[in-house]
Parts: structure tokens; sequence; C-alpha cells
């Protein structure tokens, strides 16, 4: 079977930056938002379809399939509906991960489910992502599951946010209908921290205002979905960061090449170190410096650096031998992470055993894993009105509140609004190993006091 | 040899701390390893000589340098596999001065614990000798080189997969994914599926093999070979049964774009003979890797899903 080759003198400038191995560009991970038949992953198939990003071979299939089911367009949702169920049914019910790339940046897209049983899903799919497409269908307005999702965004800590009102063939592109969502949408989104969203009247299925421009909006004058993802500035800014590494593993060669080499191995989860930075071990507290930053680079490359930053995976080597293990978080000494040993943090159960008073649990947290016990449920989020509601006896799967819990010793954590990657855990199951809970650090003020713990 | 002007292409990674795509990729990969590494008494990398393979094992010695990768290698050989990967396996495995297993697909119908199926493909024949494998050897994390972007039922899966006894995979049944805490807890008898290249597609892979001048076996290069077509595909001619009657052999240029059993991999007709020369060509292809080259996939709409929840990769 013959391939296209391309001839490289024909290649335009955008698409010699797609292939040219050096050529640098950044990475945008999204996910997808929105109750159940909003149009997800119509408008993923379609930003795919629209950007030359689908395969000759898949789309026959979507197309033989949609055509066997009697459609007038294709269904577009079947590029990402990968699995048998999702199919017959015509949902999605896991994420599906997609790739596509213009000379700008590289995507990575969440299509994540609406329906509300597979909220879990849409946690894992939105957990990574730093933009978050909310879809909401023209005819039906704001949901619950709109609002659970803008909830879980907002708790995620999701700073950008863009709407896409969809399905605005079905309401004959009315401006007042799109103006009407999104005033709402913008109200709602200011509840859960959220401060601004880019909204953008689309249809997924016919394509207007996805990649490119609807004649049947000329009341819309801002960008086009893809124009928005373009350009949207995201991307943490490591220089502002304290510094953060947790440990994943011990290097030791103990070859004749490298009798004593001791490497502290890890990535990055904020700021920046150089050699000669004062460190300090967490929760052991000792203090000691970087004596070496180590990363096999590209051929040719040192290996020693000068610096590091987020998210880079590193070796570091520090100025005394330490017993420091897998488990600890290695952080700035001037800007350390907070050690505690009880914890208040907002959860999103994702196990059908609800979480309860007084349930023992793992907690991971960054690479250390220790026991805890649920002390306190203190609120519920309401999902129709996104206000913290009385303590629940119970918090059900798929419910979101604020718990306490106690841990068998101390870690050092952050506020999640502050460090996602030091301020985020999970709760497992001492039984099965299963995930129960995702959760999110909040440092509140008497839970700061270092000490209150030894009381 | 194709050559892309570096010139006119202007570098931004200088200006922020943000990192390159590439580079993004290759530390969330090591980042994958070294979690393994830390969380698992005996991790085992499934190394086949194919790019994937080849790419894992590369980002793996990366992610634990100055030492060694601290795991077994394991390849499940059919039997029909091409003698140049073999040889290409063996020599790395040598350099890197690693342990391999193999399991052999043909021991098996040997000694009749399995039978030879009547198209001669042996790819679903691997399962058993990877479980047997897993199980004698005690291993409980299993690094394979599959990508998302391959497959739609691949798209959906996650980075850390947890496996029963059977090996299979239940998507309905998938542990929540979250962060960059990845859950490996798993019962006696259960084994994790760990694939450190799910975000990476398959121009990614070419781009970084170049970048990296990683080696790879010859094959995946534009050479001459006697073929033969059989369902749309170039075969090659050899023991492992083709061509059948009727089955013109011809010699043609082509070059893979997966390694795998000779018996359902088929060639596809180029003229890439270089790295360059390959990146272009996957970026202008029209077909997706496995759609092209490989007959196993293309029995069903769902062939893929089927055949993970029997504990295939
Ligand atoms: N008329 C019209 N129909 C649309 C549009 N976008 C999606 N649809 C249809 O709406 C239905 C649901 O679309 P999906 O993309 O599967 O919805 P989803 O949000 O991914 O659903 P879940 O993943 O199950 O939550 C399909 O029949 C689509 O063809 C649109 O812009 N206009
Ligand atoms: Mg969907």
């Amino acid at each position: 079977m013959a391939t296209e080759t391309i001839d490289p003198d024909a290649l335009s400038e955008s698409d010699r930056m797609l292939v040219d191995p050096e050529a640098s560009r950044d990475l945008l991970r999204l996910a997808t938002a929105g109750s159940v038949d909003d149009g997800k992953s119509t408008l993923v198939g379609r930003l795919l379809f629209d950007t030359k990003s689908v395969l000759a071979d898949q789309l026959d299939a979507v197309e033989r399939v949609s055509r066997e089911r009697g459609l007038q367009h294709p269904d577009l949702a079947l590029l990402t509906d990968g699995l048998r169920a999702e199919r017959e049914q015509g949902i999605t019910i896991d994420v599906a991960y997609r790739y596509f790339s213009t000379p700008t940046r590289s995507y990575i897209l969440a299509d994540t489910p609406g329906h509300v049983q597979y909220t879990r899903n849409m946690v894992t799919g939105a957990s990574t992502a730093e933009l978050a497409l909310i879809l909401v269908d023209a005819r039906h307005g704001v949901l619950e599951q709109t609002r659970r999702h803008l909830a879980v965004t907002g708790l995620l800590g999701i700073r950008h946010v863009a709407v896409a009102v969809n399905k605005m063939d079905l309401v004959d592109f009315s401006e007042s209908v799109f103006t009407g969502i999104v005033a709402e949408l913008q109200r709602l989104a200011g509840h859960v921290g959220i401060d601004a969203v880019t909204a953008v009247p689309v249809s997924a299925l016919l394509g207007d205002n996805v990649v490119t421009r609807s004649a049947h909006t000329p009341w819309y004058d801002g960008p086009t979905m893809l124009e928005h993802l373009e350009t949207v500035e995201v991307g943490a800014s490591p220089q502002d960061e304290a510094f953060r590494m947790p440990v994943q593993y011990v290097i030791r060669p103990q070859s004749a090449e490298h009798p004593d080499y001791r490497g502290y191995a890890g990535r990055i989860t904020s700021g920046v170190v150089e050699v000669g930075t004062r460190i300090q071990v967490q929760p052991e507290g000792f203090t000691t410096t970087v004596v070496g930053i180590d990363r096999v680079g590209r051929p040719g490359e040192p290996v020693e650096r000068e610096r590091a930053h987020a998210p880079q995976s590193v070796v570091l080597r520090l100025a005394d031998d330490l017993d420091i293990s897998r488990g600890d978080l290695i952080s700035e000494a001037a800007r350390p992470a907070t050690e505690v040993k009880d914890l208040e943090a907002t959860v999103a159960v994702l196990s059908s055993r609800p979480l309860r008073h007084r349930d023992m649990v793992y907690v991971r947290v960054g690479t250390a894993t220790v026991k805890g016990l649920v002390t306190d449920l203190v609120d519920t989020l309401d999902m129709t009105t996104l206000e913290r509601g009385p303590a629940p006896s119970e918090l059900p799967l798929n419910g979101i509140g604020t718990i306490r819990l106690r841990l068998g010793r101390p870690v050092a954590v952050d506020d999640y609004a502050a460090a996602r990657r030091t301020g985020s855990f999970l709760l497992i199951s001492p039984d099965d190993g299963a995930t129960l809970a995702a959760g999110m650090v909040q440092l509140t003020g008497d839970l700061v006091d270092a000490d209150s713990w030894l009381i | 040899m194709t050559t892309i002007d570096r010139a006119s292409v202007a570098s931004s990674a200088a200006a922020d701390l943000r990192l390159d795509h590439l580079d993004d990729l290759e530390a969330e990969s090591i980042h994958i390893f070294r979690e393994v590494a830390g969380e698992f008494e005996r991790p085992v990398l499934l190394f086949s000589g194919g790019k994937d393979s080849v790419l894992m094992l590369h980002l793996a010695v990366k992610a634990f340098a100055p030492a060694k990768p601290p795991f077994t290698l394991m390849h499940v050989d059919t039997g029909h596999n091409f003698p140049e990967v073999l040889t290409f396996r063996d020599e790395t495995v040598e350099r890197l001065g690693l342990r391999l297993v193999v399991q052999k697909v043909q021991d098996y119908i040997d000694d009749g614990r399995l039978v030879e199926r009547p198209d001669g493909t042996r790819n679903p024949l691997q399962t058993r000798p990877l479980l047997d494998g897993i199980v004698e050897h005690k291993f409980d994390a299993v690094f394979g080189g599959g990508r998302r972007d391959e497959e739609k039922a691949r798209a959906k899966e996650r980075v850390f997969s947890l496996r029963d006894s059977f090996g299979a995979w239940d998507p309905r049944r998938q542990r929540p994914e979250l962060w960059e805490l990845y859950n490996g807890r798993h019962a006696p008898g259960e084994h994790v599926r760990v694939f450190p290249l799910s975000n990476w597609t398959e121009l990614d892979v070419w781009r970084y093999i170049a970048r990296e001048q990683i080696e790879l076996p010859s094959l995946y290069y534009a050479h001459s070979r006697e073929v033969f077509r059989r369902d749309g595909m170039w075969l090659c001619a050899g023991d492992w049964g083709g061509p059948r009657q009727g089955e013109d052999v011809e010699t043609r240029t082509v070059r893979y774009r997966t390694v795998g059993d000779m018996s359902c991999t088929g060639a596809v007709e180029s003229t890439a003979t270089d790295v360059e020369a390959v990146i272009l060509e996957v970026a202008g292809s029209r077909l997706t890797e496995r759609g092209a080259t490989r007959a196993d996939d293309r029995l069903s709409e769902a062939a893929m899903e089927d055949r993970k929840k029997e504990g295939y990769f």
C-alpha cells in the first residue's frame, strides 16, 4: 500500500514547524466538560476533523457507521467514543485522549463523559487540564451537570475556562439565546472561583465557529474556538513559585564508574532549583545545599546542569549524606511546605462506597503514602445552587464536600490553590486498593499552626 | 538525505520557562518509570526491538542514569519475527547489560499447549506465554509501549491499567487517575500494565527519534524486499507460511511502520531511507499505522478492545 510522501520543498512554513524535530512549540492540555449529549465528543471530533488530524481510515469507518445508522451528517463523536458500549449507547463512558498539533501548539484533549454516573471519569480527565472547554446545549441552557462540572473545574483550580454554546443551528443562531446562557454561566463561574470565561457560539455538528468562522453569526465578532485555544496564555511561571520536588527514587549505581554516586530522582512540581539552592527535606526537616543537578538531555548536551525547573524530571545531588527516601519532599529552605498531621480538604468521592466519619484510608500525597482517619465531614456542595450546605452523614459517589483527616504521620503539603501537585492527594481503600476520593488541601488558619498536631 | 531548513525555523524555547512539548512528554514518561520503580517489587519492560519499545527503553535509561534501569526485559517471540529485529534486540540488551527473558510461542506449539491457527497468524497466541512469563517471574508491573493515538480503544486506557489473573482489561472498571498520582495497588495474582508512552503520537515518536539520534532496526527505513499482496497489505515472503498458491512474489522498495509477527505485519511502499524522510512521510500519511499495516486489528470495529479484554496489550 503506497503512502503519500510529501515533498519537503513544497512544505509551507507552518508545515515545516510540524515536522522539524528541532522546532519548539508548547503543549496545551485541555478537557471537555458539560452535560450529557451537549456535544462534547462531536466538538472534539470537529476540532480533529477541521485541523486535518483525522486519518482516512478512521474517517471511512465513521462515515460507514453513520450511513448505516441513517444519519445525515457523519457522527464525529464516533471518532472519540471508542468503546463498544459507547458506540452502542451513543454516550461517552470514559475519558478519551486525543491529540492534534498546529504550528503553534500541541494539544492533548481529554474528552470526558457528561453522564452523572461517570463523573469520576470526568474528574480524571480534568485533573491534568490547564483549560476546560465547557459545552452547553443552546436549547437547554445550563443544567445540573453543567453546574457540577463547573464546580469541579473551579475546585481543580483550572484557571482557563472556555464555553462553547453549542447546537446554535437548532436555535436559528439566535444572539439572545447565546447572551442569556453566557450571562448565567458567568454568574455561576464567579461562585466557584472562576474569574473569566470566554464564550463562543458554535455548531459542533456543522462546524460553525469551531475552526472556521460562521456566516450565520454576524453579531459575533470574538474568536473561533480554535483561535481562542491558539492564543490563550496558559502555563505556570515557575520562576515565581517555591521549589518543590517529591523524591521518587534514590539512584545509587554502585558501579566501578560511579562508586559513590547518590542522587534523588524526582519531577519538579513547582519552582526553580539551582546548584547552590538551600533546600529542606520534609518532613524530617534537615537542611542542606544542592551540589548537582543531573538530567540526561539531548545527545551531546552535558548531563550536569546549573538549574532546572518545573515540570522537568531531574536527579539532585546534595551536600550532605542524609537519610532521604521515597515519600520525602525536597523544598526550598526559605519557603518550605507546611507540615501537617491534621488536614482539611475538599474531596470529590470517586467510588460507589460513600465516605463516612471514622473511615480508615490510605492517603497518597506526592510520593508518600500514609494512614489516615476521616475525623469530620464538614460540609457538602449543593449542585443546584453551588453553595456549601450543612455537614452530611456521608459523602456519596460524585459528592463533593469538605472533610478533616488525621494522618498516621506528618506530611508536607501546600494549599492546593497555590501548588496543585503538592496540594493534591488520593484516598485509597486499605481493603482492595481502590481509589476512593480525590482531595485538594485547604490550609486554613488553625491548621497552619505548625504545632497544632502535637497537642 | 532530506533536509529541513533549520535556519528558517524560529526557536522560542529560550524565552520563558515553558517546556517544549517533546521535553514535556519526556519528563512525563521518566516520571512514570520512576514511580513504578518506587512502588513495585518486580517490574518488567516488554522489549521487542520495535520502535516504541526502543523508545521506552531509551527513556528508561535516562530515568535511572547513571545507574541501570532496575528491571528485567521480556519479549514474547512469536517464532515469526524478523531476524534483523531479533539481532537488534539482542545487541541492545547486550550493550546495556540488562537481563532479557524470552517467552517463545513456538515452544508452546511444539508441546501442544497452543495450537497453530488455520490462518497462520500468531499474534493472538502471544497472550498465554506473556501471562505465564508474568506469573513465573512474579512480575507485578509490566511496561508496554502502547500509545493512545494508535487506536480508539487504546485512547481510553489509563497509564496504570489494572489486570486480573487473566490479564484482562475491564474498560468499565478503570480506576480514576488524577494529576500524576498513579495508584498501583493490586491484589496477589493481579498485575498492573503501565504505559509510559500514553501521550506520544506517532509523529512525536519519530521527531524524538530524530532529535535523540536513536538507532532502530533497519527495516524501519526503505529497503528492497521480496513481498506479496494479501488483504491489501504487502507481506514479507518467508518460512512463516507465505506466500500461498496464487500469491505472486515481487521485489519492492518498502519499509515497516510497525514490526511484529511477519504473518500479519505489512510493509508500506516507501522511499524514506532516513529518519527525516520518515517524518515527512508520517506527516503526509493518511492512514494510521495500525490500520495500514496490521491485519489482526482490521477484523472488527472493536478488535483492539476485544483483545485487550482477553489480556493482550
Ligand atoms: N444539531 C446539532 N446536533 C449536535 C451538535 N453537536 C452535537 N450534536 C448531536 O448531539 C448528540 C450528542 O452529541 P455528543 O457529542 O455525543 O454529546 P456528548 O456531550 O459527547 O455526550 P456525552 O459524552 O455522553 O456526555 C449527537 O447526536 C450529536 O450529533 C450541533 O452543533 N448541532
Ligand atoms: Mg461524549
